[in-house]
């Protein structure tokens, strides 16, 4: 019997590993159709934002009360992971509590400390539920969360609820059991939340206590399996994503626009036609901005695969704030919606065959890209490292130079511009004469 | 006063300490020509040695680039920076935050390689420096007054402290909008929404601002941007305020206030 559950634990484990690692695959293979962009510069400030935007989580605090809530689920998850260490290798060997010889009396500090992490995370789950379902913040209610995406929050934190809840179910039969000496059931010492719940199951059998403990380890494995294999199609990719996302975040000040190197050069030559003799030839047409996916930096795609969706960054959109059909969150769950999809035309097809679609307009309108400030609200906002403005404006760079595709207002602008030196029809004889005035 | 371009100052071989550069809003626009003449006069009483480009002086390209013309941007940066280096200017200093965005951080790739200075800063410096003195109870002392972070100065660049230390020498009592610093709301203006009609939506996003200063109780709205300027004076007079809450640059507070 022993055996057998040893034997299906090993299968479960390695299924659900072999399961993830191969969408993480894929992801990865979706994130480097992106355009390249080097990134590797200044590793001592990248590695400094990793640890200040990502385990730190330094973002959040601008909202301290919601930072302290979100810091308990997250170092909560993130700590109770040493547990779950235990229940693997248990699984594997068929032990139980494989540590409390290892560790000692070392061992019920750390359970109880588990606990407590349990019970915040479980709070503050709750909080968060209450928050988005009966609060109703402005942000969770928003059309951009219409369908799947509502659902997934409220997915994850149930999930989170129901894991946490297990594993308090689990060591509180095992404090019962263990304190009528039942066999196998040895010896931790107390733990703190648990030991203060075995009142409540001191009128069930061993048998029925055993059941209940046995099934919740189970249960709380396999729900842990199933929830990594979850994360892939889920806004809680996040937990894992914003680290390297933090570590790629832009170290140039944010009103700095990309430069484009093609137009620098082709504008060089115009200028100074001297040059043309010793430019390199290039014999491929250089496409200017971003249609689809495939024309953004590989970033722009991580950003997307980043995204949780918390909205921070459209309630502090000054477009989105005046109703405008802007939405910056929309922005990033259009890109990875998109670029998930073009992963499966690509899966399906071997490489990429048009499906007479594109990022710009099938996904994102015209009218939500000419509503954008550029005001970096969004960018600053993010908790973790995303900058939707980057996509925003790569896309405008494609409808005003591949398309020609701008307001008359715009096109009046660009020739006052060309013409004038001004954005407005003023003569240039006239730019010095308020200080002749 | 007498300004000199720079074309003036090389005619002689001589150079200036810094470049004032103008910007299209300073030079063109009525309203923004004032905030132009108040800080000049401001350099000029300092006895800062100072030119502008006069006629010769184009737009940054800062619009077009937003607006994803990056032909017109390049063509404007390119000509810019080989006016500016074969001037052999080093140190520019400008009262529009776009304009400063533009040359301080985007000009380094296309080779134009400058100090590059907002007024609001280049202000703050000249008053730690006693260079600027105010008047004993001038003309805003204890008057309320809101300040207006602009996205290319404050999150954009991360200027926040340098234009309210400017203001803490007016003697009057600052008071935050809701919504300040790396929060502060756009007034409407950047990514080249200036140069067109907004998208529809339930109001107006200078409205939203105008509204969200008025309600400070502020009788001065400080900006420190040429298009903020515009933007939120048309916010106050849409909010019924035009009379009681006057929209002022920075450096006109001071030009008003100092010996």
């Amino acid at each position: 019997m022993r055996i057998v559950q040893e034997l299906l634990f090993v299968i479960l484990f390695g299924a659900a590993v072999y399961l993830f690692a191969r969408k993480a695959g894929q992801i990865r293979k979706n994130i480097l159709l992106g355009r390249d962009k080097d990134l590797s510069d200044h590793p001592d400030l990248r590695w400094k934002n990793l640890f200040l935007l990502a385990f730190g989580q330094k973002k959040m605090f601008r909202n301290p009360l919601v930072a302290v809530l979100h810091f308990f689920v997250y170092a909560g998850f993130l700590i109770i992971n040493l547990e779950i260490l235990e229940i693997i290798l248990d699984g594997i060997l068929g032990t139980h509590r494989l540590f409390v010889p290892v560790l000692g009396s070392l061992y019920p500090v750390l359970i109880s400390l588990f606990e407590v992490l349990a019970v915040l995370v479980l709070t503050g789950c709750a909080i968060f539920l209450v928050r988005r379902n009966i609060l109703k913040l402005k942000r969770f209610i928003s059309k951009d969360l219409d369908g799947w995406p509502r659902s997934d929050a409220n997915y994850i934190l149930i999930t989170e609820i129901v894991l946490m809840a297990l594993f308090l179910t689990m060591d509180t039969a095992d404090q019962t059991l263990q304190a009528r000496g039942v066999a196998h059931y040895i010896p931790t010492g107390s733990f703190w939340i648990s030991g203060m719940l075995t009142p409540l199951f001191s009128g069930l059998s061993d048998g029925t206590l055993e059941a209940i403990e046995r099934g919740c380890w189970w249960l709380h494995i396999t729900g842990v399996l199933a929830f990594l294999n979850y994360l892939p199609y889920s806004k809680h990719l996040h937990i894992i994503l914003a680290f390297p996302n933090a570590y790629y975040a832009s170290l140039e000040p944010k009103g700095e626009m990309e430069n484009m190197p093609a137009v620098q050069q082709e504008v060089q030559l115009m200028l100074q036609p001297e040059l043309a003799a010793n430019a390199p030839a290039s014999d491929t047409m250089p496409k200017f901005g971003a249609k689809d996916v495939m024309d953004l930096t590989w970033k722009n795609l991580l950003d997307a695969y980043s995204c949780t969706e918390c909205g921070r960054c459209s309630a502090a959109c000054p477009a989105n704030i005046t109703g405008k059909l802007l939405s910056p969150r929309k922005i990033m769950m259009d890109t990875r919606d998109r670029l998930e999809e073009v992963g499966r035309n690509i899966k399906a097809n071997g490489t990429f065959t048009d499906d007479n679609k594109t990022l710009l307009r099938d996904y994102i309108s015209e009218e939500e890209l000419r509503a954008c400030t550029t005001c970096n609200a969004c960018v600053q906002e993010c908790p973790v490292s995303i900058n939707p403005l980057d996509i925003i404006l790569q896309l405008r760079r494609h409808l005003v130079m591949e398309e020609s595709s701008a307001p008359a207002e715009w096109t009046g602008m660009f020739s006052n511009i060309e013409n004038n030196m001004a954005p407005w029809k003023f003569s240039m004889d006239d730019r010095d004469k308020w200080a002749t005035e | 006063m007498h300004i000199k371009t720079m074309a003036e100052y090389a005619a002689n071989g001589e150079t200036p300490e810094v470049l004032f550069w103008v910007g299209c809003a300073g030079s063109f626009d009525q309203r923004a020509q004032k905030i132009t003449k108040a800080f000049a006069t401001i350099l000029d009483k300092v006895g800062i040695q100072f030119a502008i480009l006069g006629k010769e002086e184009s737009c940054t390209g800062d619009p077009a680039r937003r607006a994803g013309n990056e032909f017109i941007f390049q063509m404007m940066a390119q000509n810019n920076i080989q006016l500016l280096n074969m001037y052999g200017v080093k140190k520019i200093v400008t009262a529009c935050p776009h304009c400063f965005n533009t040359l301080k951080n985007e000009y380094p790739a296309l080779g134009g390689n400058y100090e590059v200075i907002h007024h609001t800063t280049f202000l703050q410096s000249l008053i730690d420096e006693g260079k600027i003195k105010m008047q004993e109870g001038g003309t805003f002392k204890g008057k309320k007054i809101t300040y207006h972070d602009s996205c290319y100065l404050g999150r954009a660049n991360n200027i926040y402290e340098a234009p309210r230390k400017v203001l803490e020498t007016l003697d009057a009592e600052l008071v935050e909008m809701k919504r300040c610093r790396s929060k502060g709301l756009c007034c409407g203006a950047g990514g080249a929404q200036m140069f067109k009609e907004e998208e529809k939506g339930s109001t107006r996003i200078n409205f939203e601002r105008g509204h969200e200063a008025v309600a400070t109780g502020a009788s001065v709205i400080a900006a420190n941007c040429p298009f903020c300027m515009t933007m939120l004076t048309d916010g106050v007079k849409e909010a019924g305020k035009e009379d009681d809450v006057k929209v002022l640059d920075i450096a006109e507070l001071i030009a008003q206030s100092m010996k």
